[in-house]
């Protein structure tokens, strides 16, 4: 006999509840960030050491702030996903372990914020 | 009571095995994901300073164009390509291809030298073209 509610089956999460929803964002943020990392880092090898003036025309460049506006959320996402695998996968500690996957969560959403909050200031206000 | 979990065997560990291409190749991944996320706070910091003015800017930015900042700049670049394609390589598996154990073992090896070919040649082209 199947004791699980009609929706829990339609939902089909199991009792981890989350499904394979963390292999699904690894892979699709990983799509993503192949031509946007290629962009991204040509980019930083070029302005890395430039004059500010420079740096920062090019930064405020529509196109330019688009991708890096993106490349801040897709790696944010991809980096923390990827995290949290490393610290479930070697800290055993279970306090240890809630502690560090809280780190990860919030160092990653402030430094994705500071990033996004940078670009935006550069594209409009300069 | 006896901690009865104390005495249980464990599974074979990393030095067990015989050090092979693909095995190498999974550890550098994991560890060039590990410095990309390490490394993203260099680049934070010199986006964010762009927005905070000339001051803070010329700051990082004169590390970032000191011998030593574009030494970390290289290996970023490095460290970007490996796991770059060391995830293609999983988007590959994920979907049913390359099991094969001479071409995974080949494959491993093309990962580690493309991804230093490919950071020489990004690096050599736009020093060439700035």
């Amino acid at each position: 006999m199947d004791m699980r509610t009609p929706l829990a089956k339609v939902r089909g999460l199991g009792s981890a509840k989350s499904g394979t929803e963390h292999f699904w964002r690894v892979r699709t943020t990983s799509l993503a960030l192949v031509p946007l990392m290629l962009f991204y880092v040509v980019f930083l090898i070029m302005y890395a050491g430039r004059p500010y003036a420079e740096v920062v025309s090019a930064l405020a460049n529509p196109f330019v702030a688009t991708i890096n506006g993106l490349t801040v959320i897709a790696s944010i996402i991809h980096m923390r996903l990827g995290m949290e695998e490393i610290i479930q996968d070697y800290i055993h500690s279970e306090f240890m372990k809630v502690a560090l996957l809280i780190l990860n969560a919030t160092f990653s959403l402030v430094v994705g914020g500071l990033c996004l909050f940078a670009v935006l200031k550069i594209a409009f206000a300069g | 009571m006896a901690n009865v979990t104390n005495n249980r065997p464990l599974s074979p560990h990393l030095q067990i095995y015989k050090f092979i291409p693909t095995m190498a190749m999974s550890i550098v991944h994991r560890i060039t994901g590990g410095a990309l996320y390490f490394g993203t706070l260099l680049v934070a910091a010199w986006l964010i300073a762009a927005a905070s003015g000339e001051d803070y800017f010329s700051q990082v930015n004169w590390f970032f164009g000191s011998i030593i900042g574009q030494i970390i700049l290289f290996g970023y670049t490095w460290a970007m390509f490996h796991h770059l394609l060391g995830g293609l390589r999983h988007i590959m598996w994920d979907i049913g291809y390359g099991f094969e154990k001479e071409f995974s073992t080949m494959l491993a090896k093309a990962n580690l030298v493309a991804s230093i070919a490919l950071t020489v040649l990004v690096w050599a082209i736009v020093l060439i073209v700035r």
